[in-house]
């Protein structure tokens, strides 16, 4: 997987890099295999932006060294630059000019000559329906549209790793499937994406593998079917009665097995509890809560949240459970 | 290197520099309110300065005040441009389209090699709007073809230089609001200088910073060749008394700091 450097497109070995008073990357070593979506996940101020600027060329490390398709950052960033593609958390549109003029400027910087530079744009316009809006200011477009023309003005020379800094963020649903399909598409073609994100959704629906970032380090990678069964879930119930709560309270501590005490929400009649690295097939839970006498009404299993990955991860206190892993705190 | 190497680097710059150029000058098409204002300015200024505050100025000498105040317009819309390239180059940083084009394989000195060179042809065009105005309200050039030109081409360097410390302001700036704050500032440059009154009048010490503003070397310079009345007499400060050099010498020192300050810039910017 991705420890075979051979197949290895984006390297990185003990990144250091400091602003000020903040570390943003603290040695940070990450490996992306060819071909593949690579989710960087962490919330923000992880240090997931700093680590893309650094592949694009954008911020040179104080220490260590990151290779793009075998080209050192910065000493060959050149090189790099012509193999890469990056969109960025911003639409980093000129709002004065129209999607094609945009396009097609970028394309003449890519060094298309003007003719190819137009059929470029017009290809691209074209193929991600944009087509539609192709001769109006981009100060008028949504920001769905925006976003997705940014995206495209990375793929004018079809990209070698592109490089998705948080695409999705403030998008609404409708549009964020929009972006995912097209990254999608992308794969397909044999692009590797390195895309960073706040949400486990996202990186769960695009990525074949996941680094956890925190405060400038990889703190976990994996598969996301790896990394959620490192995880755990929570175990919601709903019963029918708020005379059945405490009940249902026993029953989900034992079926657990975390030794975390349930929460109980008595206004919505929920009894909710983490549930450990051993998945629980949802037949067993309701055989379980029916032999306790527990009458529910719902019962699911919910994937976690970037909360509780985080909190799993990096053993911090949450608000109303003791921290598991005190010597891993870190001081914020 | 190879020289075919360096001859393809040479022509990949340009070639960068020109979509860039072209990018600027695209943007005046869909903005017509912009090429509007560039013609309202001389005419408010002509109006108000000339009309409103010239009915009660004397001329050192005599001579009409509006043809007196036209060579300091020239050289004030000048000094103004600083504000098109660093709200450009600003408002691109916050965009986060300077990001965007460095880590592109383009030229990084394209961009404010490309925003300079557009600002020019700007520049160019509305110093014309501005003579037409001037013309309209009487203001002349007295010296003939080449003297004129010389004035025009003078000008037009001091705009290149002017237009790379606004490439390099805005490439500080981090956004569009950070540039709007600093347009105010222009205004005691143009202020305290020979634009508007003789500096004779000033407190001794405005009237030391007046007579080595380069804003005033400029403006002599203008009313020298065109001919235009007010230029001053007496113990004069070296760039009044040699304001064409000065002026040239101002905006050469200008670029000498500026254009590799902002190249620089460009290059290393957040590494």
């Amino acid at each position: 997987m991705g420890t075979d450097t051979g197949d290895a497109i984006v390297v990185a070995e003990g990144i250091r890099k400091r602003f000020g008073e903040t570390q943003a990357l603290a040695g940070l070593d990450l490996t992306v295999p060819a071909g593949t979506v690579y989710g960087l996940l962490g919330p923000n101020g992880a240090g997931k932006s700093t680590a893309v600027r650094v592949f694009a060329t954008l911020t040179r490390p104080d220490e260590g060294r990151a290779t793009v398709a075998g080209f050192d950052v910065v000493r060959e960033s050149r090189e790099v630059r012509r193999r890469i593609g990056l969109a960025g958390q911003h639409a980093a549109l000129d709002e004065q000019l129209t999607g094609r003029e945009n396009l097609r400027i970028f394309g003449r910087l890519f060094h298309l000559g003007g003719a190819r530079a137009r059929r470029r744009a017009d290809e691209l316009l074209e193929r991600f329906d944009l087509a539609f809006a192709a001769d109006r200011l981009v100060r008028t477009y949504s920001g769905g549209m925006r976003r997705r023309l940014d995206l495209i003005s990375s793929l004018i020379v079809s990209p070698t790793v592109l490089f998705l800094d948080e695409p999705t963020t403030g998008l609404d649903p409708r549009s964020r499937n929009e972006i995912w399909d097209t990254v999608r598409g992308l794969v397909a073609d044999g692009t590797t994406v390195l895309l960073t994100t706040q949400y486990l959704d996202e990186a769960d629906q695009l990525a074949q593998h996941i680094a956890v970032i925190d405060t400038g380090t990889v703190i976990a990678s994996g598969t996301p079917d790896q990394l959620k069964a490192t995880i755990g879930g929570r175990i919601d119930v709903v019963v029918d009665d708020v005379a059945g709560l405490d009940e249902a309270a026993r029953a989900l501590a034992v079926l657990a097995g975390t030794g975390a005490e349930p929460d109980v929400d008595p206004v919505n009649r929920r009894v909710s509890a983490p549930v450990g690295a051993d998945t629980l097939a949802l037949p067993d839970v309701v055989r379980h809560l029916d032999h306790a006498g527990v009458k529910a009404v719902d019962v699911g299993i919910r994937r976690p949240t970037l909360d509780e990955v985080f909190l799993t991860l990096t053993g911090k206190p949450a608000e109303t459970s003791e921290s598991t892993e005190p010597g891993r705190e870190t001081a914020r | 290197m190879s020289a075919p190497a360096v001859s393809s680097g040479l022509r990949t710059g340009l070639s960068d520099g020109l979509a860039v150029m072209s990018r600027n000058l695209l943007k005046l098409k869909h903005q017509p309110g912009q090429i509007v204002a560039t013609f309202a300015f001389p005419l408010v200024s002509v109006i108000l300065f000339g009309y409103v505050f010239g009915s009660a100025i004397p001329i050192p000498g005599g001579g009409n005040y509006r043809e007196y105040l036209m060579p300091g317009l020239f050289v004030m819309g000048t000094v103004f441009g600083v504000m098109g390239s660093l709200t450009v180059i600003a408002k691109d940083n916050g965009l986060g389209v300077m990001d965007r084009f460095r880590s592109m394989p383009m030229a990084r000195s394209a961009v404010p090699f490309g925003q300079t060179a557009a600002d020019l042809l700007v520049a160019a065009g509305s110093l014309v709007i501005m003579a037409a105005c001037g013309l309209l309200f009487g203001w002349r050039a007295h010296n003939g073809v080449g003297a004129t030109l010389g004035a025009f081409g003078l000008l037009l360097l001091l705009q290149y230089a002017v237009s790379w410390v606004g490439v390099f302001l805005g490439a500080l700036a981090k956004n569009e609001e950070t540039a709007a704050r600093i347009g105010p500032l222009i205004f005691p440059v143009t202020m305290i200088s020979n634009i508007f009154v003789p500096t004779d009048g000033m407190p001794a010490v405005l009237q030391a910073i007046a007579d080595w503003n380069p804003v005033s070397a400029a403006t002599v310079a203008l009313r020298q060749l065109f001919g235009n009345p007010g230029l001053p007499t007496g113990d004069l400060a070296w760039p009044l008394a040699h304001p064409v050099l000065a002026t040239a010498g101002w905006s050469l020192l200008l670029l000498a700091i500026f254009v590799p300050l902002s190249v620089r810039r460009f290059r290393t910017a957040g590494l």
